[in-house]
């Protein structure tokens, strides 16, 4: 270490060699205590210390360095990677729809979508949609639609604001695209339904995801997906059709630009469904119902395949898949024919004499009905020791009738009888043996169960006794009684398979898109309706098949079949007739929504049953003329490849012809005041709230 | 050292073959320096290339300040070390009116007023600071008893004292810092008494806390992710923690060259510049970050070496001063992008993107081989 030694010689040429600069001038007077040696030694200690402590230093470096590329070299790399890998779900590919003979019904079309990710957005909303309207078309319908969708949609998740752009659109937006962050064109797939309106109701739509769809699924399935099926066999079957996304590994920048694709996991895409039902079928029933509102349900009686279902009228699937705006919407749901609604399973209508069958079988296997014994009519029924007449439709009366008059021209007082003899406790076990009351689980969301009613659910409902003269109401298929028209087809195709029959189900077989391997979906047998004597269904589709033949209420639709054909019309009163009006008003009299529904089920072949169809058809008064008609038509289209039976122009009023009386099977119900609620009036939940207006 | 083994060098016969190293000599260059330097510089070129995204005219603008850099350096080499002695005072007095002038009529260039437009070119005084200061220092103490009393000391703070204030209130710590350390190892050099060094530090300690409120806002956050990079991941922490990013996932021996995923993907910033030490540790792993250690240590060890041989107080002040600078250079880099030390705007010497702290460090150099080169000429 440098001391304080007494000063040296000064260097006389350090002297001469400082200058004269204002420095230099402060120098000279300590120039000659300077001793060089010493000060040599002292700065040569400096030095090595100097150079020690870079030394240390470097070592401190060096040390800092293995510590981060050694030691901690697995945590940084891993964080290297995730900060420029980044993993991008890989949509898969939705199943298509096809129907029971490979006709398409759902398909994946390629489109160009404009979406818009909020949370990614710099500005204002306003100001990007103002700039992206200089590029593309954007209508107040597509903005306030995308607002909407923006509302119901997380914030992180692109909501997309056209959803077909055209090349042109597409190449102008790319040509500016660099002016607009969070927006992004994708080439996606957009669900199309060739048929449009129709079988809607069963194919259903799909949707854009919403904040309550993602309350209930599990996200990571839906991982690139924007769209989840919303009703229909889209909703029932998503599981199948949606299949598994994949995902791949991109290497993208810090700005977020996608750059490279490090690796690729394809995913499942969905299995494509072959639908039970026939579409030619499906057009043919809902060019039968023409303008008239109802529905119609077809099914294979030995699958239970569902052949048909038809809910009129329809409505577009297309706005939904791109994302309906709200004022359509509130249309459509404003619209009094409700389009929406699926009468098929959620219309629940009184039954009236399409019931009687089944009355009739109930009577014959509880043994209280004897096929033979004749029932005398005198145009109305009385119980014993009460003033009140039940009236038939018929104010003459139908004289004496057996079983197969009553059935051919529907004789209410015969099935007053019938009822009362079984009594309510009977009708409610073989007519719930049949399907009605329950649903019938088929694979389409929302199902309503009807209303079978019972001595528990009336006390339960109203804390009344079950009344005697409920048991006739329900006799001819009125009073409390509804069913929807699915319940109806699928009873009727129990009844054609003598009690046995198949649990009603939507999917014919499933093709796995990458083996093309197609395998059947094995129809459920249900449990056959108890009856000690299978006859006693023979029995009654004896006295069905002659409501088809002279003097029956359909034969006039059904003279020239080439086929062995049973059904039963039926009429359901809709507005109840006061006490004193004897017998319905004149049907273009009454405002149409009194007016009566009009029914018919059916099935054929009578020795090898192929078909069994149900229809309802709204207001449209008599079953025999306007509902029976679809039947027929729809019957012809799947045994013959053709309909022979030209309905007259479908009448939203049909005539009623005096003089022909005996070509529809009306009841008349006076004293039960009213039918259930009319379907057009949503019924709020299952048979034990359903209570009739009185 | 002593004298002998100098007059025994400069008595030797020269060799019957010209030594490279005596080649240069000639024009009064130095072997181990200049070769040192060159190859520092072919590196800083190729990371260059590399962090800047492949950009051939990036390179290319570098590698033109480079050549003008050397080109200064062999100009200044040419001149002997009593020259600058002579000019130190006007040097010294220049880039102090320059530094005035500065703060009253200089450029704004990101939030910092470090620029002096001069018509023809932008001209940063502070630099010229950075070079002007370690020969005014040695320059003063040169003559003087040392170790400097309590007067000279004082001139000689005060000299140093001035200018750092002038460019920290620039704003530039980065400079100031290297301006300030640049005089007081001179100081250091000049046998500065340990007490007081040791008393100045203490101070030093003490008045942190004042500094901490004299601060800039950024600076404050700068010291604060230093502490605690993680603390803003996404704002001011973020710099520091790509960077350890970056070397951490280097390993070893690096992702090789024009691989680095940090700098090429943008999650760097300013990675050509100020942080272009993560990328080489990125690319090129540990070992090569020890290559590049050892030439640093290899330039400031050979300048240390030239100072011990300086044949006055004012070669030696100035010798060691240039050379440990340069090492503090590295080290500030070096040990703020590694997250040993607070980002301040420091490059990375011969290696970062940008031209006037390029040029001031190859004229630094430049002195030094005066230093080494005009021995053998004076004592003859």
């Amino acid at each position: 270490m440098t001391k304080r030694r007494p000063p040296g010689r000064g260097d006389a040429a350090a002297v001469a060699r400082t200058g004269r600069g204002p420095i230099a001038m402060l120098n000279t007077p300590f120039e000659s205590m300077k001793n060089l040696h010493e000060e040599k030694e002292a700065f040569t200690t400096r030095v090595v210390i100097a150079g020690l402590g870079c030394l240390v230093l470097i070592g401190c470096l060096v040390a800092r360095m293995t510590d981060l590329q050694l030691i901690q070299h697995a945590y940084y790399s891993t964080r290297a990677d995730d900060n420029r890998m980044r993993l991008v779900p890989v949509a898969p590919v939705r199943g298509l729809l096809y129907d029971r003979n490979g006709a398409l019904l759902a398909q994946n079309a390629p489109a160009f979508v404009l979406e818009i990710t909020p949370e990614q957005l710099p500005g204002k909303l306003d100001d990007t949609l103002a700039r992206l309207g200089q590029l593309v078309r954007l209508t107040d319908v597509d903005i306030a639609r995308f607002r909407e969708r923006m509302r119901k949609t997380p914030r992180y998740r692109a909501v997309a604001l056209r959803t077909n752009l055209s090349a042109e659109e597409v190449a102008r937006y790319e040509i500016n695209r660099y002016d607009f962050q969070g927006v992004e064109v994708t080439a996606g797939l957009l669900r199309e339904y060739p048929l449009g309106a129709g079988a809607s109701h069963v194919i259903g739509y799909v949707g854009g995801i919403t904040d309550s769809d993602l309350q209930t699924i599990d996200e990571a399935s839906y991982q690139g997906l924007t769209q989840i099926g919303k009703s229909g066999v889209e909703s029932s079957h998503e599981e199948e059709l949606r299949g598994h996304p994949g995902n791949k590994i991109i290497e993208a920048n810090a700005g977020g630009r996608p750059l490279r694709e490090l690796d690729y996991q394809q995913g499942n895409p969905g299995r494509n469904l072959y639908l039970t039902i026939d579409s030619k079928l499906q057009a043919t029933a809902e060019a039968a119902l023409g303008e008239l509102d109802g529905a119609a349900v077809a099914i294979d009686p030995k699958t239970g395949e569902i052949l048909a279902m038809v809910s009129k009228p329809g409505f577009d699937p297309g706005p939904f898949v791109e994302g309906i705006d709200g004022a359509s919407y509130r249309a459509l749901l404003e619209n009094p024919d409700r389009p929406l609604y699926n009468r098929a399973l959620l219309g629940t209508y009184p039954p009236g004499s399409t019931i009687k069958p089944f009355m009739a079988a109930a009577g014959l296997i509880a043994g209280t009905l004897n096929p033979a014994t004749k029932v005398f009519d005198p145009g109305y029924f009385q119980l014993p020791g009460v003033d009140r007449k039940y009236r038939c439709y018929w104010r003459q009366g139908h004289g004496w009738v057996d079983l197969n008059l009553a059935m051919t021209k529907s004789c209410d007082v015969y099935f007053y009888q019938a009822a009362l003899n079984m009594g309510i406790d009977h009708i409610d076990e073989v007519l719930g043996a049949f399907g009605f009351g329950h649903i019938s689980e088929v694979d389409i969301p929302h199902e309503k169960t009807g209303l079978l009613p019972s001595r528990d659910w009336k006390r339960r409902v109203y804390r009344q006794a079950w009344f005697p003269g409920e048991t006739i109401n329900t006799g001819i298929g009125q009073g409390y009684l509804t069913v929807t028209p699915l319940q109806l087809a699928q009873a009727t195709a129990r009844m054609a398979m003598r009690g046995g029959g198949f649990k009603p189900h939507m999917v014919h077989a499933e093709e796995d898109p990458a083996t093309h391997n197609i395998s059947a979906v094995t129809p459920e047998a249900l449990p056959p309706i108890p009856a000690k004597d299978r006859g006693v269904f023979d029995r009654v589709i004896e006295a069905m098949e002659l409501v088809m033949q002279p003097g029956g209420t359909a034969y006039a639709v059904f003279k020239d079949a080439p086929y062995r054909a049973a059904g039963k019309t039926g009429t359901a009163q809709v507005a109840g007739l006061r006490q004193d009006e004897t017998y319905a008003p004149k049907l273009d009299a009454t405002p149409k929504a009194l007016r009566d529904h009009a029914l018919f089920m059916a099935f054929a072949p009578v020795d090898d049953p192929r078909i069994a169809v149900a229809v309802i058809a709204e207001h449209a008064g008599h079953g025999g003329t306007s509902a029976a008609p679809v039947a027929r038509a729809m019957i012809d289209e799947y045994l013959l490849g053709k309909v022979l039976f030209n309905a007259p122009p479908t009448p939203t009023v049909p005539a009623i012809v005096e003089t022909v009386p005996d070509d529809d099977g009306d009841d008349e119900n006076p004293d039960a005041g009213t039918a259930p609620t009319p379907p057009d009036q949503p019924r709020p939940g299952d048979d034990a709230s359903a209570v009739p207006q009185q | 050292m002593n004298s002998s083994s100098e007059v025994s060098v400069i008595t030797q016969a020269p060799p019957p073959v010209m030594s490279l190293s005596a080649w240069l000599a000639r024009f009064h260059l130095d072997l181990w320096l200049g070769a040192a330097l060159l190859t520092m510089s072919a590196l800083g070129l190729l990371v260059l290339y590399s962090a800047s995204g492949h950009s051939a005219s990036m390179v290319f603008s570098q590698g033109q300040r480079l050549l003008l850099g050397l080109v200064v350096m062999t100009v200044l080499a040419q001149a002997p070390p009593e020259l600058y002695r002579a000019a130190a005072p006007w040097l010294y007095s220049v880039a102090l009116l320059l530094l005035m002038a500065t703060l009253v009529l200089g450029q704004h260039a990101k939030g910092a007023q470090r620029w002096l437009d001069l018509g023809v070119m932008r001209f940063q005084p502070s630099e010229l600071m950075k070079l002007a200061m370690p020969i005014a220092v040695a320059a003063f103490l040169h003559g003087r008893r040392l170790p400097p009393g309590i007067g000279v000391l004082l001139a000689t703070l005060a000299m140093i004292g001035v200018p750092t204030a002038l460019i920290a209130v620039q704003p530039d710590l980065g400079t100031a810092l290297l301006v300030l350390v640049a005089g007081l190892l001179a100081l250091f050099f000049g046998g500065l008494r340990w007490r007081w060094i040791f008393l100045a530090l203490g101070a030093g300690a003490a008045a942190l806390p004042l500094l901490w409120f004299k601060l800039h806002d950024y600076q404050r956050n700068r010291l604060l992710t230093f502490l605690d990079p993680e603390r803003d991941p996404l704002g001011a922490g973020y710099h520091i923690t790509q960077s350890k990013i970056a070397i951490g996932s280097g390993g070893l021996f690096g992702k090789g060259w024009l691989n680095g995923t940090q700098a090429k993907l943008d999650f760097l910033p300013e990675s050509h510049t100020d942080f272009i030490f993560a990328v080489y540790s990125e690319e090129l792993g540990l070992l090569g970050v020890l290559v590049l250690l050892a030439l640093y240590a290899v330039i400031v060890g050979r300048g240390l070496v030239i100072a011990l041989r300086g044949q006055d107080t004012f070669q030696r002040l100035l010798g060691g001063s240039l050379a440990l600078t340069f090492f503090i250079y590295v080290f500030i880099n070096t040990g703020m992008v590694m997250g040993l030390l607070p980002v301040v705007g420091v490059p990375l010497p011969l290696v970062s993107y940008g031209g006037t702290s390029m040029v001031s460090l190859l004229a630094g150099f430049g002195m030094l081989m005066s230093i080494q080169t005009h021995r053998k000429l004076l004592a003859a």
